[in-house]
């Protein structure tokens, strides 16, 4: 089966900063992919550039079947958006809505839905994460954690056929970050595919089909979670030894 | 010094201040109406991704905040009239007060928008929302509602503002006090009784925006505390 992403030769410069250098990696469909690398290697930029949040400079992506290059337009940006979901770091919920208005107002507004039909499936993603009696709150009367994990639902409520996700669990304290995680190795499990910039790398070896390992805007290294164990290059090593 | 005060004027006198104040009230609504729809145009075209739009925005917004309101109003009334417009000397005044509010409204909405995080605005692009989605979903309600007492405050001031339009000869709250006093020469007891209703109004005018505040922002009401 084809590849559901593909970066080809993927270059990226904020100015005259080249923060991706030739990227090329394939996220097979059902698959879990998990990019890590140090601070600044360009892991973010990456991601974004795979939704369309980053135009990128040179080579080709295609996610779901949407080509993006350089003069990508709003409206090929929307149909891939149909397609992939993103949660952030900051989780970025609408903080004027309740939690059950956050996750139903896109499939009531982008996908049309009935009110009910968008409650009912509302009511289903947040039970998948755990919080389905925070319907009513506000997003700032929960915790870090649990509106992580209603901005999951927000996002499984379009329907996604990819997700992802940006340093999801950096801004939680420990305790936190393990609940947001169960609720995406569950989502792995249920067969959605994923790609995943993380700095979890217990959670990158055991839950990650794929590691990459990004270095200076590159692919350093690549392969199944077992490069965390055996590097093959100096730099894996090096940041493996600091980060485990 | 003698002199003895003296409000009997006010038993002939109350049904037309009644009617001048029902007078000013509406000016003062359709005004507060028309101005922050017109205000928040402008703050949107302020904040647009065209520079063209942000220019001329910015243009408009400081001409307006850089001349006197009764001038407006006299350029609206007098030299539309001049050159051959004739219109209500009502119709100028609402006129003038919107495109004067506005602009007022245009840098407070501005503010509330530009207070919108950028994550935000990704998230809603995400959610492959379109531009009208975005805005009026995601940007424009916080936004109201973050800078929801600073328009209270203009507002006020525009209600009270509305006076200057007795120099157009619009019937309104003040130019009823001039005729009285006029009529009767009670000059500190027709303004002191003035004064007093404006206050009054003022009073309502806050309950009345608290009261929408409620009903807008079901999370104010629900939490009471600043977005
Ligand atoms: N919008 C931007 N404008 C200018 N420079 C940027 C922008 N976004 C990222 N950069 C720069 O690009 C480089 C890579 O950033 P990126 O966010 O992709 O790194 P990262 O690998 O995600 O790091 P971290 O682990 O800290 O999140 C950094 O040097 C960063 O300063
Ligand atoms: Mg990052």
């Amino acid at each position: 089966m084809s590849p559901i992403v593909k970066l080809n030769k993927v270059s990226k410069s904020f100015g005259s900063l080249n923060v991706l250098q030739g990227v090329s990696f394939d996220v097979a469909q059902g698959s879990v992919v998990a990019i890590i690398g140090r601070s600044g290697s360009g892991k973010s930029t990456a991601l974004r550039c795979m939704n369309g949040l980053e135009k990128i400079n040179g080579g080709e992506i295609t996610v779901c079947n949407h080509h993006l290059h350089q003069n990508v337009t709003k409206a090929q940006l929307r149909a891939l958006h149909l397609d992939v979901g993103i949660v952030f770091q900051s989780y970025n919920l609408f903080p004027h809505l309740t939690v059950g208005q956050n996750i139903m107002l896109a499939p009531k507004w982008v996908r049309k839905q009935s009110k009910a039909e968008a409650k009912d499936l509302a009511a289903e993603v947040l039970g998948k994460v755990g919080l389905a009696e925070k319907f009513d709150a506000y997003p700032e009367q929960l915790s870090g954690g649990q509106q992580q994990r209603v901005a999951i639902a927000r996002s499984l409520a379009m329907q996604p056929k990819l997700m992802l996700f940006d340093e999801v669990t950096s801004a939680l304290d420990p305790e936190l970050t393990g609940e947001v995680l169960k609720v995406m190795e569950n989502l792995a499990k249920d067969g959605m595919t994923m790609v995943l910039v993380t700095h979890e790398m217990a959670f990158a070896k055991g839950v990650g089909d794929k590691v990459i390992f990004m270095h200076q805007g590159k692919v350093w290294e690549e392969g199944d979670g077992e490069i965390l164990s055996a590097p093959q290059t100096p730099e894996l090593r090096q940041f493996v030894g600091n980060g485990l | 010094m003698t002199y003895t005060f003296d409000f009997s004027f006010l038993a002939e006198y109350w049904p037309e201040l009644l009617s001048g104040l029902m007078q000013t009230a509406q000016l003062s609504i359709l005004s507060i109406i028309f101005g922050f729809l017109l205000g928040t145009v402008l703050a949107v075209g302020r904040t647009a991704d065209s520079k063209a739009v942000r220019r001329i925005c910015a243009i408009y917004v400081e001409a307006i905040r850089n001349t006197p309101l009764l001038v407006q109003m006299f350029m609206i009334y007098f030299g539309l009239a001049s050159i051959g417009f004739k219109l209500s000397a009502e119709f100028c005044a609402v006129l003038a007060i919107v495109i004067n509010v506005s602009s007022y409204t245009c840098e407070i909405m501005r503010a509330g928008i530009e207070s919108i995080k950028k994550g935000q605005l990704e998230a809603s692009d995400c959610l492959a929302m379109s531009w009208w989605q975005r805005l009026f979903l995601i940007v424009l309600p916080p936004a109201t509602e973050r800078v929801y007492p600073a328009l209270v405050s203009q507002f006020i001031l525009i209600m009270l503002a509305t006076s200057l339009v007795s120099q157009i000869s619009a019937e309104e709250l003040t130019s009823t006090a001039v005729r009285i006093d006029s009529m009767t020469f009670r000059s500190f007891e027709i303004y002191t009784v003035i004064a007093v209703i404006y206050i009054a109004l003022a009073f309502v005018f806050r309950i009345g925006f608290w009261a929408l505040s409620q009903l807008v922002f079901p999370r104010l009401r629900r939490l009471g505390t600043p977005l």
